[in-house]
Parts: structure tokens; sequence; C-alpha cells
């Protein structure tokens, strides 16, 4: 059924009894094409892809618990495409372009919503960053503008400029930039995957790979084995688990960052700003709740929870750069688990495991990245050879020394 | 093991005056290969459960030293220092709160 | 009296009368009511608006649970969105604004909402707004925000004060209900530590709302009692108004204390609120349980509220809630109400009972068994309600309905460490999961429901936990009159619903909208959630989640332990941004450090600029300076014709000794240090050990075993700790130890020609080019012996210059003789352009990214040892590659041309693209001794390319201007080759 507001309408006179499943519930296969592990963004958009840009349909997408559970059911919803490095600029750059057509291919509204992103700067070598990275986004025709200080005052008059800390100088805005309904994304790829007949199977844990050979011929599940030709690892969070049923290592560490949202208000942000001296983020959603963040908590972690002093000191920076904050209540805290790569950048690659794929490494940006991570992934699998966008994100880059390093943090995945 | 941490040296004082540098690998020898070297920088074990990490007391004693927790339960399974000066703290040994 | 006040009863204090105002209409109330009582005591019983169809709405709970109302309180920067009504304690002269409606509460257009409610159904948005593209943000994505959010933020600044600070107990027992007092009672009597807390303002939790007797005493007395004698023990802290919002490993519960938020001017610099961050060896959880509505057509008219809260105004605050009340309930507790209303003089029309046998009733009610509620009359306040026994039905006229579908502990701290709570059938309740004995449901939560039972559970279980940790604990006892065990309840809800049966009310998620995300697939609980927004309201779905997963039960097919439940999360309730930040905010965000010559610097005219956590001074403002330029200007022509002083005091200084430090030493620096002689300085690089720059620096050696390391500013933290690594962690066997010295000596750069000079005038020992020439470092005494000192012949500058070190208390003293002796106080700006025209490198340039070799430095690195940090990496074939950025000087071609750090560099000719990137500016200056822009360039290939003429281009701002890629060095350009 195509969604539409006439659809809405109609369906609506008749009592809303006649809406279909949005996706399909299947016994799996004993056998696919491409078998995906994991049921988040990446992979249901790599599968969307797979279909509907290489035609390769006999796809299963398996889901240890229900889709959209990872991260795309717990971030801050923000897209974005102002990276730094040319390994990583054109890609994100493809990201936001897919974003802003997505809706309509998908057929699927999402609530893209391009509001902007303003990236504080409180001093010279900030600054400086910043005009190197807006410098690097205009040279790829990417949007950026750099404000300065009375700029920032007017395009955001709550914020304390002159703040008596770190008082603001300026700030690099993408006004691109923006704000999704992330757990529509999921929904969205997976109503578009499930109609072009991908297999969507929920509630199913992958358990081990089972090899022939060296080459991986499919995966054991709670549900049996199931046979591939292909299989794609797409579990950020947990990719060092599932790599090790290969007996792969990866350059990963998994932490846990948290994010909150307020109690819901009238209209009072309207982009999403960044606060650069305190790990601070915000932004406010269409139902008025503030969504905000910090820094990951800096030890490993799968817990999917936080620790109270990050929470306290996310509040400290919000509260120092918007006064207004300070009765805003926090509502609710969550943590997701993420891949911590070694140096802040993804792998998106085959592995040395024949007919064996990974997209891992997202650290905290997997969300903006969903549909070129899985328009670029599909493409992999598709055709056995990365995409030019993704041909800096191999995995043997560290021995090789091609690090994509945005920050210049180094092989320490908490400083990134 | 997230709001306090057992120091060998100081007892239980709070997660805030530590930093942490991930897993506790050690420092390869000077004359390992390449690959050893690749391995140690940049691959992680990366366990759900038990993992042995290096911490610093950096509002506290200065010292670098090991804790064994659980990356999924926050568990907490012992704590020595880094260069093995002080003696483990394992969880059994704490004694009643009086 | 107010109409609906009883003229006896309640825990208020008649004799101190408070008014207050509502949507600008002044009430009366009195001290002891909450904002939901004192308006419900004058008849009020609209009070908020809906979410999504602005439904009108009132009270529905006593307490913290509360949906529907919710408030703006206070006004300025004081004012306070979303403010439950029913925790509000009212004050003289509170101000109160209902919220998300307009023009007013009575009259709100977004009602209109309602009726286009068959298209709203959940998740309708996702299939629709979706055409013409562009409509989403211009039109309907404006109009939805617009419409939702609830109420507004704060106008200004807030002027209160809150704090934050730990405590340490034995035992934490969070509700004083009858289950937390006996806890805090046992524990306290064996003499532990206690801290007890409640979120009211009174103690007792449901116990005072209740006419039990205890003890032969009213229930309030009793408590009153108990809550004396545990105030009276100098180990117990009780609080009141305080609630435990969140369990954190290791046993830190995080609870908020709100000290003065029940008062009409706050005291000044006394905190409002407290953020306590409570350690203790167990938890006693006695936090109750939450009544659950009952789901049927017509259950949000205002008017119509649970059971619990309607005996809660009765008895606590006097306030009957109606005059003529209806009761519907599907257990036994609702009848106690309903003896008590009547005994109160209130009419009870009926007890409308799902069940088909009621418990025995010896009230004037009529009780009907096996009905329901079908629908509700009345628009902004109940008239009726229609009900149905069998085939059978009537409607009766009431002014209020008391609803209760059973209760739900509250079981969120326990289940906010990702244990997932339990089902137990035979409660038809989710209960605490297994916390591995930190932590101890008690009393209702754990499904002891009547006082007795939870008053013997909180003993039992407190002594339990106080055995563990040592103590010899007596179980307390405590004789209640009503020995009626609790009556576990059931889950009941309707066959079919003729009408909107809301189960989250805030957010207006209805009966059909759960079976609509069933049938498209958003069966799985959290999806359920997602999809319909139910349990996403402020409330967190306190009140509806259980009648939600009920229904997802239902419709799957399932029972209610297979669906489970969404994720508890912190916070229990929300939390303010000021009560989590306590004083460290603003100023306070991140402390100062200030070096010893700050207040010199000031007293000279110092421009100050925060550098990481200090503040150094830009440069010194001059009579006869125009502008900033000038100044440093001044500084940079003055130093170079004579002689200038600037304070590097917040450089990192480490001291390093030990007969195993100069082979310390050669493992942390790429380059050689172990033969460097005594007197002499050197100048190094860390790396970390993926072969990247971590940190630049000088180390001298003033003795045989006694060296004395700086850092950079930003990297003086970082360095000592890695320091500390490599020794405890790598090398122990190191005979070497290392202290921070950088807040012990007040450091001073003295460059220009006439450094020398000047410095020789004030130092005792001979600093003549012959006994102290470049890289020279000793321990001097300045003014005949009477200052120790520490004198290094280095520069940063190209010009002849020294560092000194004074003891710290030394340091104006010592920079006003400098400057006496002729040298001018120069800021970090000056430094910086001098610095610059030499092509002397910071921390702008050693990016984390670029390698030793891409600085130039190639030949620093040691060939020699067979090990140092970094070294087994810094030869990766992609950090060794042809046409990597190199360290080059760029220079601007036409004086009045200016670049900026950050722009970046294309060959002429080149089209604008990524794929054309040379390089990029990483610092850039206008220089007066060049007399144009100049500045350092990360260029691919650079250092083959000097001489050819680029593009640098900025296009943020706007330039892009024509340069020429030179030698770092343009100092010695300008002058033709000459060094200093």
């Amino acid at each position: 059924m195509k969604y539409s507001a006439l659809s809405v309408f109609l369906n609506g006179l008749r009592g809303n009894t006649a809406w279909q499943k949005m996706w399909r519930a299947p016994d799996p296969k004993p056998q696919y094409d491409v078998i995906i592990i994991g049921g988040g963004g990446h992979g249901l958009a790599t599968a969307y892809y797979l279909a509907k840009n290489h035609g390769i349909t006999n796809v299963a997408v398996i889901e240890k618990s229900y889709i959209g559970s990872g991260n795309v059911g717990r971030n801050t919803t923000i897209i974005r495409s102002n990276y730094l490095l040319e390994g990583n600029n054109p890609f994100y750059e493809l990201s936001l372009k897919l974003w802003e057509g997505l809706e309509q291919d998908f057929n699927y509204n999402a609530m893209i919503s391009q509001r902007g992103i303003l990236n504080l700067v409180h001093n010279d070598g900030q600054r400086d960053a910043a005009m190197r990275r807006g410098n690097a986004m205009r040279l790829h025709g990417v949007d950026a503008e750099y404000f300065d200080k009375e700029a920032v005052r007017r395009f955001a008059p709550y914020l304390d400029v002159d703040q008596s800390r770190f008082p603001i100088v300026g700030g690099l805005f993408q006004p691109r930039a923006g704000t999704v309904r992330h757990d529509a994304v999921a929904w969205g790829f997976a109503r578009g995957a499930d109609s072009r007949g991908v297999d969507i199977i929920q509630n199913c844990e992958v358990t081990g790979l089972r090899r022939e050979g060296g080459r991986v011929v499919g995966v054991e599940t709670t549900r049996g084995f199931i046979g591939a030709r292909k299989v794609a690892m797409a579990a950020a969070g947990n990719s060092s688990r599932v790599a090790e049923m290969a007996g792969l290592k990866l350059p990963i560490e998994t932490h846990v960052l948290q994010a909150f949202v307020s109690e819901g208000i009238k209209p009072f942000i309207d982009s999403v700003i960044t606060y650069s001296m305190g790990h601070f983020y915000i932004s406010q959603s269409d139902k008025g709740g503030l969504v905000f963040g910090g820094d990951i908590d800096m030890y490993n972690s799968y817990a999917q929870r936080g620790n109270l002093s990050m929470v306290e000191h996310v509040a400290e920076a919000g509260k120092t750069m918007i006064p207004r904050l300070s009765r805003m209540r926090y509502l609710r805290s969550w943590g997701g688990v993420m891949d911590m790569s070694m140096d802040g950048s993804p792998i998106i690659d085959k592995t040395p495991v024949e007919n064996l794929f990974i997209n891992c490494g997202w650290c905290y940006g997997g969300f903006k990245a969903t549909p070129a991570s899985g328009w670029c992934y599909a493409h992999l699998i598709a055709n056995d050879a990365p995409h030019p966008l993704t041909r800096q994100m191999r995995l043997d880059r560290f021995a090789r020394g091609n690090m994509l390093d945005e920050e210049g943090s180094g092989p320490t995945p908490n400083r990134h | 093991m997230a709001s306090l941490i057992d120091c060998p040296h100081c007892g239980k004082r709070p997660r805030e005056e530590f930093t942490t540098l991930g897993s506790a690998v050690t420092r390869p020898s000077p004359s390992a290969d390449s690959e050893t070297w690749t391995d140690y920088v940049y691959l992680r074990d990366n366990p759900r459960g038990m993992h042995d990490e290096f911490w610093h007391h950096a509002d506290g004693c200065r010292r670098w030293i090991v804790v064994s927790r659980n990356t999924f339960t926050h568990e907490f399974g012992g704590t020595r220092d880094a260069a093995g000066i002080a003696p483990m703290i394992s969880p059994t040994e704490k004694t009643s709160q009086k | 009296m107010t109409p609906y006040r009883l003229s006896t009863g309640g825990l208020i204090d008649r004799k101190r009368p408070v008014s207050f105002t509502f949507d600008g209409k002044q009430y009366e109330g009195f001290a002891g009511d909450t904002l939901a009582s004192a308006l419900l005591a004058n008849g009020v019983s609209l009070m908020g608006r809906s979410f999504k169809y602005h439904r009108p709405r009132g009270v529905m709970t006593a307490g913290a649970a509360e949906p529907n109302a919710l408030m703006e309180i206070g006004t300025g920067g004081r004012r306070e969105p979303n403010t439950r009504a029913t925790m509000q304690e009212i004050y003289p002269d509170l101000h109160a604004t209902s919220q998300n409606r307009w023009p007013s509460l009575d009259f709100d257009i977004g009602a209109a909402n309602s009726l286009l409610s068959p298209f709203l159904s959940a998740g309708f948005y996702y299939k629709t707004f979706m055409w013409p593209k562009s409509f989403w943000e211009k039109v309907y994505e404006p109009f939805i925000r617009k419409a939702a959010g609830l109420g507004r933020i704060a106008e200004e600044a807030d002027p209160d004060t809150y704090g934050k600070a730990w405590l340490h107990c034995d035992l934490l027992v969070a509700g004083s209900g009858p289950a937390g007092l006996a806890a805090a009672l046992a524990a306290g009597r064996a003499g532990a530590k206690v801290v007890i807390v409640d979120e009211h303002a009174i103690a007792g939790g449901h116990l005072v709302d209740t006419r039990e007797v205890v003890d032969g005493k009213s229930a309030q007395a009793f408590v009153e009692d108990a809550v004396a004698e545990l105030r009276g023990l100098p180990n117990v802290t009780f609080k009141t108004r305080t609630t435990a919002l969140a369990w954190y490993d290791d046993n830190v519960v995080a609870l908020v204390e709100r000290k003065q938020k029940h008062v009409a001017a706050p005291e000044a610099n006394r905190a409002v609120e407290i953020l306590w961050r409570v350690a203790a060896g167990h938890v006693i959880m006695a936090t109750g349980a939450e009544e659950r509505p009952l789901v049927f057509a017509g259950n949000d008219v205002p008017g119509v509220m649970l059971a619990s809260a309607m005996r809660r105004y009765l008895n606590r605050f006097g306030v009957a809630v109606g005059r003529n009340i209806a009761i519907f309930t599907n257990n036994d507790s609702a009848y106690a109400l309903a003896a008590e209303a009547e005994a109160s003089g209130i009419t009870v029309a009926a007890i409308i009972d799902t069940r088909s046998t009621a418990p025995s009733w010896t009230g004037r009610a009529r009780v009907l068994t096996g009905s329901e509620i079908i629908a509700t009359q009345g628009g902004k306040a109940l008239k009726s309600v229609t009900v149905r026994t069998g085939a059978k039905e009537e409607t009766l006229s009431v002014d209020a309905l008391a609803m209760s579908g059973g209760f739900s502990p509250i079981v969120h701290l326990a289940c906010q460490r990702q244990q997932k709570p339990v089902w137990n059938e035979d409660l038809q309740a989710f209960l605490a999961p297994d916390t591995n004995g930190a932590l101890t449901p008690a009393g209702s939560v754990a499904g002891a429901y009547s006082s007795q039972q939870a008053f013997n559970d909180g003993a039992d279980k407190a002594v339990e936990a106080l055995t563990r940790l040592g103590f010899d604990a007596a179980t307390p006892a405590a004789d209640f009159a009503d020995k009626t065990p609790g009556n576990p309840s059931g889950l009941w809800l309707p066959g079919d619903v003729k009408g909107k049966a809301f189960i989250d009310y805030q957010n207006d998620v209805h009966y059909k909208d759960i079976g609509l995300a069933v049938r498209e697939g958003f069966d799985h609980v959290e999806l359920a959630k997602r999809y319909t927004t139910n349990g996403m309201a402020t409330d967190q779905g306190k009140l509806s989640n259980i009648n939600a997963i009920a229904l997802i039960a239902r419709a799957r097919g399932c029972s209610i332990a297979e669906v489970g439940t969404t994720t508890y999360r912190p916070f229990y309730t929300p939390v303010s941004f000021a009560t989590l930040s306590g004083t460290h905010y603003g100023t306070h965000f991140a402390p100062v450090r200030s070096s010893p010559l700050h207040a010199w610097s000031l007293a000279r005219g110092g421009e100050m600029v925060d550098a990481g956590l200090w503040y150094r001074p830009m440069y010194y403002k001059q009579a006869g300076d125009t502008d900033m330029m000038a100044s440093i200007n001044r500084e940079v022509l003055a130093v170079r014709a004579g002689a200038g002083i600037c304070d590097v005091s917040t450089l990192g200084k480490i001291e390093v000794t030990g007969p195993d430090a100069a082979k310390f030493l050669d493992l942390l620096y790429c380059n050689d240090f172990g033969k460097l002689a005594v007197g002499r300085a050197r100048y190094g690089f860390m790396l970390r050990e993926d072969g990247i720059p971590f940190d630049d620096g000088t180390t001298s050696r003033l003795g045989e075993n006694v060296y004395f390391m700086t850092t950079t500013t930003a990297y003086a933290g970082p360095v000592l700790a890695h320091m500390e690594f490599c020794h405890q962690q790598h090398w122990p066997d190191l005979d070497v130890r290392f202290v921070s010295v950088s807040d012990q000596w007040a450091q001073m750069a003295i460059a220009g020609p006439r450094a020398r000079e000047i410095l020789a005038s004030l130092v005792d020992e001979d600093i003549s080019e012959e006994v102290f020439p470049f890289l020279s470092a000793k321990e001097v005494t300045l003014g005949s012996g009477v200052v120790n000192a520490r004198l290094f012949r280095i520069s940063f500058s190209g010009e002849l210059a020294f560092e000194i070190a004074v003891p710290a208390g030394y340091g104006p003293s010592v920079a006003d003789a400098i400057v006496a002796a002729g040298a001018i106080p120069y800021g970090v700006e000056a430094l910086n352009t001098m610095r610059l025209e030499k092509g002397y490198i910071t921390h702008a340039e050693m990016n984390g990214m670029v390698t030793v070799a891409d600085l130039g430095f190639d030949r620093m690195v040691s060939r020699r040892k067979d090990d140092f940090v970094g070294k087994h990496m810094f030869g990766r074939e992609g950090l060794v590659r042809e046409n990597r950025e190199q360290l080059v000087g760029v220079r601007a071609l036409k004086a009045e041309d200016r670049f900026t750090a950050g722009a970046h560099v294309l060959k002429i000719g080149d089209q604008v693209s990524l794929e054309n990137d040379q390089g990029y500016v990483t610092s850039s200056v206008w220089s007066p001794v060049v007399k144009g822009y100049i500045g350092l360039a990360l260029v691919k290939g650079g250092r083959n390319r000097i001489g050819e003429k680029v593009r640098v281009w900025n296009a943020l701002l706007g330039t892009d201007v024509e340069a020429v890629i030179c030698s770092t060095d343009h100092l010695a350009e300008a002058n033709g080759g000459k060094n200093a």
C-alpha cells in the first residue's frame, strides 16, 4: 500500500482497520544469496539498496531482537556532512544527498528536517580548525559558512556568547545538516526492503558462522542454520563479538555514549548546536523535547547505560552554554553501545575470510551515515569491490599507516 | 564499577578521579615484528564480559592500575597496581561496611 | 471555606491560609496543600490540555505520576514548565499558568484536532506530509512544531543557587511508607548509618492517606512518632521532599532534595535543590505501588481520577474531589475509599466492580458487580457515567469518578541497571528483578500490599540486609488494626470500546492505537512504544505502560510475560539541568589556573585570553596603541630591536631525577637525550606509540641525574600521565622519579638583542656568550644569592633569547627588575608572530596526523636507539609515502593581501575541488618584519615546491590570494639569511 495523505484519509474513514503490516514476519529460507547480520539502520539500508540498486532480492536481514533496536533507535538524530578528510567528506556528502531524497524514495516520512548545525568555536585554535574543515567541505561543494561572534548572537540569541569562562568567538554552520525521526529510518528501509522481497527475520540471533574450506557458507542462529553465498556483518556495537565468530580481531573497542531528552516545551532551539569546550550538543525534536548529549563514558562497555558523572558534566556544559536551560528537566537518559575504532573512522570492507564482509567502527557517527553506508556496502557486496567513496575505509589501513583520523587523536578510541 | 573504583592504594574513590586507557595490553619487545606491533597498537579483544583495563588515578595517587571488570554488568573483578607493587584487591576480600 | 474543602481532616495547616494564582485568577489554599489539592478544593477541575488532541484534562493522580495537571510555575528566570501540580506545594503568591492551549485553557483552538482524530491515528505522520517535497520543512513541520511541546522555557537565566554533594551510608531507604519506616527503624536502632528519603513534603507514604489505626493510634500519629524517633537518632538522616532518581553502579543512588521549591522567596546563596550522590552499603527500595487507571471510553474527562489519589485528597488534604461520586474498580482496595468518603459526607452513587463477586460491603453505596463503565459525559467536567451490567445500561449523575485498575509496583530503581522486571502471574504485576543483593524491594513494591504486610516486609528485609552488613539488628514491630491481607488485583481490559479510551493520557494514545500498531507489525513492546508514543510523555508511562502491555499481549495472543516491558531508564522523575550542575556552570564550569604573573600582567595592561584552563596575556595595551594590532606590532618590533619579557609560566615543567633518568628520557623522546651534557638543553619530540608526534619541548640537564623538562601548555597534563604510564607499566625497573613543578616556577622568556645585557645585570653568574652559549642551561642566583633561578639559553623567536625560571612567589619582582632593566612586556600574540616569523611549530602544526618527517625534523629521529615510544610504527608505508603534506612557509605576494589559518592551498589555474586540494595553512599572522601576511602550511610534497606560486583559498571568508611557498624561516628570508 502506497502511503499518502489520501491513504491516511481513506483509511481513517474506515476506522484504520485496513492498514497492512509494514513488513512480513517470514520464516527463514534454507538459503539466501546474501545474509545481513543486524537489522539496524545500516543492515536494513544495505538490504534495501541491494534490492533496489543491484537487483539482489534473495536477501535476509537477521536481527537478534526487533528491528532498529540498536543505535538507529538510540541516538540524537543528527545528520550532517561536515567532515574534514578527503577519505570521509565525499562519503558523508553522499549520505546527506541520499537523506534529501529518501522519503520520496522509500515512501515513508522520516521527518528529515534540514535545520542546520552550528559548531561553536571558543578560541583561535578552534576557529582555525573550523576554517580548515569548512574550506575542505567547500572544496567538495558542500555547504559551509563561518559565523563570527555577532552572527552567532543573531542566529541563536539564547546562547551566552560572552560567557565568563569560554566565550564564543564564532561557529561553523552547515545549513543542510539537520535531524531525522530516527526510528522511522529503520522502518522506512525495512518496509522498502520487504516490499522488494527481502526477508526481515526478527528475534533470531546469529550464534556462529559456518565455514567450509575457509569460506563462509552461512550462519548458525537460534532458529537453526541458514545458508548464504555471502554474509555481511552490520552489527555496530557488537562487531567484535560477531567478528570473533570468524576468528577476527578488530581495531575496535565498544563504548557507551549517553544521550538525553528533556520534557517537551514550545519551540526554543531551531538548529543543532554544539558546544566545543565541553562536549555538549543540543537540538529540539518536533515533539518539543530537547535532545542532547555529550561525550562517551570513556570506558569499554556493552551495557547500554551510562554513569552519573557524564550526566552531570552534560548538564554543566548545557547550562553554561544556554543559561535558560537551568530549570529545564532531563526526562530520560539512555546509552548506546558503539564501535569506537582506532582512528575514529568506519570500516566497510571485505574480510580475510572469503564471502564475509564487514561494516563497523562507526563510533558515534553512524546514524547520519545510514543511507550511504547501505549504498556503499551493497555495492561492495554486489561487486566484491569497494565503492569508490569507501576506498579509504579499509580494514588494512592501520597496518599500512593510512589512518583516517579526523581529530588527530591517535589510537586511543576514547579520545576520538 | 563505574561509580566507584577500588584503587589498590587509596581504596574506593569516585570514578571522576580516574581516567582510563582501555585494554591492559602489554607492550611487545622492541625486536617484535611489525605485525605484533600493529596488533598491540590497534587490535583489541573487546570482550563482552571480564576485561582487564588500564586506569589512572589521576586525581589521587597518580598510579596506573589494572582494573578487572565486566564490560556488560560493570561488575568489579579486582584491581592491582600496573607495576605489580600493590597486592591485588579482589571483590571477595572486601570487608563489611561496619 | 472553599466549596470542596471538608470542614475537618487532613494534614494541612488550616491556620495558615495561602493565596496563589492560576491563569491569573487568585485562589486560596492552606499551608501543606499541593497546587492540585488547593485547586480541587476551589472546585477547579480543568487543569491542562493533552498533547495531541488538546483535550481538556483534570488531575489524575496525587503524586509523581501525574500526566495531566502540568503547569508553568513562576515567572522570568524562575519560570518552570511542565511542573506537576500534584507535587508542587503552594506558597504565598505562587504563580501558576496552564500550558499547551491557545487562546485559553477553557477555550483551546487546538481541540479541533479531536475532530480529525480518525486521520491522526498512531503513526499517521509517517505516511503523509511527503508531497510536495519542500512542504515538509516549510509548511507541515513548522505547524507541527508549534502545536507540539507543552510549557515554555524560562525567559532568562536562573537567579537561584543549587548544590551537589556526596553522602555515605550503610542503608539507604527510598520511601517512608510503612515498609520504609520499618526498615529505617530497624537500621537506626541497630546503630547503622541510615539515609531515608521520601518524595513528598510529609513522611508516611500511602499510610497517611488512610484512616488506619496502628498501635492504638491514628496512622498519622503513628507516622509522626516514628519520624520523631528516627529524627532523634544521630545516625539517621531523614529527608523529605527528596526523590531517589536513579540507581547507578556500586550502589550509588542519585537523590534530588527540594530545599526551597516550596517557599515564596528562596534564601539567596542557599541551594534551592541539592543533588545527593549516595554511596550506600545497601538499598531498601520501599517505593510503593502505582495505581493503574482503567481503560474505558471517556476515562479522561476532568473529574475522573485514580481512587488512591481521591483517597489522598480526602485524608491528607481534606478535599472532596466530588460531592457525589462513583467508584469503578476491579479490586478491593477502592472499597476503603468508599467507606471513608461516605464517612465524610460524600455521596457514593455506586461502586462499579468488574468482578462478579464483591467483597463484603456495609456502606450505603450500591455495588454493581459484573459491571463496567462504557462512557462518560461532560466535556470539561464530569457530569455522568454510563454503566453497563450485562445487557443493561444506566446513567449515573456524578461529579467525580474514582477508578482502580489494580497496582503496579514502582520498580524503576531496580530496573535501571539493565535488568528487566519479572511478571508475577499471581500478583498480576511486574516485580523487581533479582539485583544481586545490593538492593532489596520491600513493602507493596514487593507485593506486600496491606500496611501490616508492608511494615513487616520492610522490617524483615532490613534486618536481613543489616545482618549481612555486620549489624546486630532487632525486628521492629507495629500492630495494625486492619489485618486484612492485601488483595492482589487482576488486570482488566474492556471487550470493546466505543469512543476513546485513553492509555497514555498526555500523549493521547488510546485503545485503538495499540491494536493498530500491532496490526502494522509493531508488535514488540519497544516498537509499539516508538510507533504510538505510548509511555514517552513526561510521566514516562508510569500509568500507561502496564495497560499498553496487556493490550499488546491480547492483540498478539500471548502472555504479558512474553511481551515484557520497555526499558526502565533514569530518571524516576525528571530532574533539572540546574540540579545536575550544582555550582559548576558559567564562571565555574571549569577551574581557572593563574600564572604567578597573572596579576603582574593585568597591572601592565595585559588583555587576557583563556588558554585551556589558563589565562594568558594576548598583548599589553599601552597609551598610544590604536588597536590590538598596533599593540602586537609595537611589541614585536620592540623585542626585535631591544628586548621583551613574556610570561611562559603556563608551559608544563617536569623535573626528572634518578640514575636512570637519561635512559628513561631516551625511551620517551624520539631523539637522543642520553648523551646530553650537564648544563645543556635540547629540543625534542615525544611520539605516540603509533609514531605520530605527541608533544615537543626542551629538556635540560641541570646535574648528573637531574633534568628539567618543559612541555607545551596544553600537554602538560597528558605528558605527565604518559610518563607515568611508561614508567609504571612499561619500564617499572628504571630508577627514575619525576614530578610536575609547573606551579612551582614562574618562567619568563627574555628575547631580543639586549636580552643578555639585561639578564647579566641581574644574574650573579657570568652568562656571557663564551660561558653560556646557545642551548646552555644552569642553576643560577639573582640579587647576590637571594633568589635561586634556572636559566636557559633558548629561543622561540629567532632572537637572542633566554628563559628564566624563579620560585613562583618571586615571579612578579623578578619580572619587575627585568622590565626596569629595559625589557618591555609582550604577550602571546607577539610571541606567536615571532615564532611564525622564525617558523617554529606549535600544536597547530603538530596536528596529530603529521609525522616528524612531515614537519621537517626527520634527521632528529634517532637511528641509534633500538627502542623508544613510537619507534616501531613510524615507518609504515602510509607514513613515509611520497607526496605527504609537508611543512613549508607561505607568504602573501601582495602586502595588502591577507590569509588566515584554515585556508586551503590550490595550484594556480586548478579548479576548486577536493581532488585538487594541495594542503592548508596551519597558522598565519601579519608580520611587521616581512610587512605582509605569512604563515606555515602543510602542503603536498611541499619541500620540493619552494618558490611555487599558489592560491590560498578561504571560501568561508571569501578570500583567494596569491602566495608563494617558501622556507619556514620567514625571518631569515626577510633578513637575507641572517640567523639568531
